[in-house]
């Protein structure tokens, strides 16, 4: 609670890596933990720099970079157990990576091959929603599900500050609320809706809202790992006890352009970026786990070396995706066959081998 | 051993075209690596440096700074370090197609006989597919070898109705395919001639069209007048001003130590007296604005004063923010830089918004006076004229006189016909005595 834009936040490792204490909120995790979420989080950076360039050599329609959000997602991610479900946003490559989704699936959809992406079912996360705060509906809806089940899982369902605005995000608020729905609502709050920023819009603190709908809210410094793990699974175990929703607004800052069709330059201010430069995640987590003799220059190095492995791996299996049938488009689209579909299918089908392949000279 | 690639330029923002080359970081020769930014483009949404896919040498840069390439287009080859065991393919994704050479599934062709299901098009001529059609960015002109011809249902039909077999024409479409005009020249039809049955006009000499894209710059001051010229109801006044004193003062002003590196032109005495008559007159300096309740006059307190400015991409009018105080080389200097900085393409989207008032140099061009459209918003622009020797009555005697005309055209909707015309009027006599003008200041209007 050291830094004034922060305000409230829950904070247990400052940006110059000193850990600090809360008074409601704690974490322990072994050294292996520690050194995992770094690991995470240069991983996702790394991912997420390599498609970005490959977005700038024609290899990817477009990407939202999560740069800068590695802490609020990896941290939350990680924070959800094994039955837990996910309904994450299209930035959201920290949590996908922590639900184990393959990278290259992730990637598949930004270049248009797949209509979604990974098994939602088996990974238990959502495919990524493209409707701004759409997902946050979806989770609700799951959330309530699983009660009628007997369920004991928590659901949490992403969204950014911008989709705050949105009815959507609001009525699930609303939903969650009167059936009591075993819903973290997780806020990333990057402080730009593409080119609206979010203090100017409107300084009232976003984790405020939910006292309005009965529920708790909390705001944490989105950018430190270890108050977003401890925020976050206090949030997940008062869902799976049946204490009801919560929000949570982790504070961060989206350091990239909003898509790879966005130029940020147009509308804010580099100085800006240099503040939010001094409160990286990644940085802050190393320089702790340094000076606690947690992890040393080998460490770090092994990881940057499969940090650049990786790189090879999304670029090589992104530029050798093979394209799709064309007839796959009808596969997702009714929970079930029928005849009009079908008929659709068949034509395709017909028309596309009524050509003959052939290799031009 | 090593092997050349080319790099295509990429679509960086979902479905843009076509992009400008703004500035090579590499030069041939260069050893390069993988995701090394190797030049930086400007796309109808944003300037973007672009990664280098590939590790190796640079071989050559095959697009000039200021062009504008389709998307698609091979902007630079590489010499590749090591050959890769296997041939990588082009990056295909968006906005352009397999390039030659490719075996991709994505060319071919109707097996001829087979008939589609109910509802496909019929017509058996459909040998092309439509999505090659001629605009898409260009590649190296195919040669085919063997096959039957390319050729868009249309020009068969043509062949047809001509007698002519496609198979024997020269193809000299982008894409190897064959031309409306290669069958009207293997017929032996004259090719100008636009439509097989049409009446040939007897020696005529046709003269052909030269389409021209709108876009970029171009696009921007078109939108822009289009807005202006027909919300906006204009009135222009002018008036010759005798320059010979301003042109006194110039010199003394470029004689002293502090101006040795300005361009202190006449242009910053325009300049520098339309900021006083917008601080004289300031409803001169604001903006006509449809709000939500209704319209308003904004009324500024700051003058942004926004001077256009032909540069190698079109007119554009970079603004002096803040320029309500500024002393006379003060404010030489800083429109020095913002006008240096236009033409070299580096203005930021900030230095060319924001404007209050607009000042436009037709004398440049060797003209007297004009009409200037408002830049959007704005409700006044000055434009000033050449400065030529005319002949000047002064005391009753003809004499030949510098004498350069100012047209100022304002928005009557903010300003009467009574203002418009003080505040020109006091641009006059600030060029006409600058002396006089500065030492009476605020006491006449």
């Amino acid at each position: 609670m050291v830094d004034g834009m922060l305000g409230s936040a829950v904070q247990l490792l400052t940006p110059e890596g000193e850990r600090v204490a809360d008074e409601d909120y704690d974490i322990s995790l072994s050294n292996a933990e520690l050194k995992g979420l770094y690991r995470d989080m240069v991983l996702v950076r790394r991912l997420d720099s390599e498609a970005t360039a490959l977005q700038r050599q024609g290899e990817l329609g477009l990407w939202a970079s999560s740069l800068g959000q590695e802490a609020a997602q990896v941290g939350s991610g990680r924070s959800l157990l094994p039955g837990d479900y996910a309904f994450p946003t299209y930035r959201d490559h920290g949590v996908t990576w922590s639900r184990g989704v393959p990278p290259l699936e992730v990637l598949a959809m930004f270049r248009g091959v797949s209509t979604g992406g990974w098994d939602p079912i088996a990974l238990r996360c959502a495919i990524y929603t493209i409707v701004i705060g759409n997902q946050a509906l979806h989770a609700v809806g799951y959330g309530m599900g699983a009660q009628l089940d007997g369920s004991s899982e928590a659901v949490i369902g992403y969204f950014g500050d911008g989709a705050t605005d949105e009815g959507d995000v609001n009525e699930a608020f609303v939903f969650a609320a009167d059936f009591n729905a075993p819903v973290v609502f997780f806020c990333q709050n990057n402080q730009w809706a593409i080119s609206s920023p979010r203090e100017r819009k409107n300084p009232a603190p976003l984790y405020e809202r939910a006292a309005g709908f009965g529920f708790p809210g909390v705001r944490v410094d989105g950018n430190d790992i270890l108050a977003v793990m401890a925020v976050t699974r206090a949030a997940l175990e008062r869902a799976r006890s049946g204490g009801g929703p919560t929000l949570v607004e982790a504070y961060t800052y989206r350091m990239a352009a909003h898509t790879t069709s966005d130029d940020p330059t147009r509308y804010r201010h580099a100085e800006e970026l240099e503040i939010w430069r001094l409160r990286d995640p990644i940085e802050r987590l190393k320089v702790f786990l340094a000076r606690q003799g947690i992890a040393d220059r080998g460490y770090f190095d092994q990881i940057d070396r499969e940090a650049a492995d990786l790189a090879v791996m999304i670029r090589d299996g992104v530029r050798s995706m093979p394209e799709p049938p064309a007839e796959t488009m009808f596969d997702h689209v009714y929970a079930e066959p029928h005849e009009q579909l079908e008929r659709q299918r068949r034509w395709l089908v017909d028309y596309e081998s009524s050509f003959t392949h052939e290799v031009s000279s | 051993m090593s092997e050349q690639r080319s790099f295509a330029l990429p679509d960086v923002g979902e479905g843009l075209t076509e992009a400008e080359i703004l500035r090579w970081h590499v030069q041939p020769g260069d050893l390069v690596e993988v995701n090394q930014l190797i030049v930086e483009i400007e796309t109808a949404k944003a300037s973007v440096e672009l990664p280098c896919p590939f590790a190796g040498t640079v071989g050559a840069l095959l697009v000039d700074v200021g062009a504008v390439v389709p998307v698609g287009t091979p902007i630079i080859t590489i010499e590749m370090a090591d050959a890769p065991q296997q041939a990588e393919r082009q990056a295909v994704l968006v906005g352009y197609g397999v390039k030659e050479g490719t075996p991709s599934g994505r060319r071919r062709r109707r097996v001829p006989g087979t008939e589609a299901s109910e509802g496909s098009p019929a017509e058996d001529v459909a040998v092309a597919p439509s999505d090659e059609s001629s605009d898409e960015p260009v590649g190296p002109a195919a040669t085919r070898t063997s096959g039957p011809a390319l050729a868009k249902p249309p020009v068969r039909r043509l062949a047809r109705e001509l007698g002519v077999d496609l198979t024997l024409v020269t193809p000299t479409g982008q894409n190897g395919d064959v031309t409306r005009s290669d069958v009207l020249s293997a017929s032996g039809s004259d090719p100008s001639i636009g439509r097989p049955g049409a009446a040939r006009p007897a020696d005529v000499q046709t003269r052909s069209d030269e389409r021209m894209p709108v876009r970029g710059v171009q696009r921007a001051m078109a939108d822009a007048m289009v807005q202006s010229a027909f919300t906006a109801p204009h009135v222009t006044e002018w008036v010759d001003v005798d320059m010979s004193r301003a042109l006194q003062v110039l010199d003394r002003l470029r004689a002293l130590p502090e101006s040795a590196d300005l361009r202190v032109s006449p242009m910053i005495l325009v300049a520098a007296g339309l900021i006083r008559a917008a601080r004289a007159h300031p409803r001169i300096n604001s903006s006509w604005v449809d709000g939500p309740d209704g319209p308003h006059v904004d009324v500024h307190g700051e003058v942004h004063l926004g001077i256009a400015a032909d540069t190698p991409r079109g007119l554009l009018v970079p603004c002096l923010k803040g320029a309500t105080d500024l002393g006379i080389l003060e404010l030489a200097r800083r429109v020095q830089q913002l006008i240096d900085t236009a033409r070299e393409g580096r203005a930021t989207p900030a230095d060319l918004t924001g404007g209050t008032i607009t000042l436009t140099n037709i004398g440049v061009f060797g003209i007297d006076g004009g009409t200037p459209i408002l830049s959007p918003g704005q409700t006044s622009i000055l434009a000033m004229g050449r400065i030529l020797d005319r002949p000047w009555v002064v005391d009753g005697a003809v004499v030949a006189r510098p004498v350069m005309q100012l047209s100022l055209s304002f928005d009557h909707r903010v300003i009467d016909g009574a203002l418009g015309s003080r505040a020109l009027r006091s641009v006059a006599d600030f060029l006409t005595d600058p002396g006089l003008a500065v030492l009476v200041d605020g006491e006449r209007s």
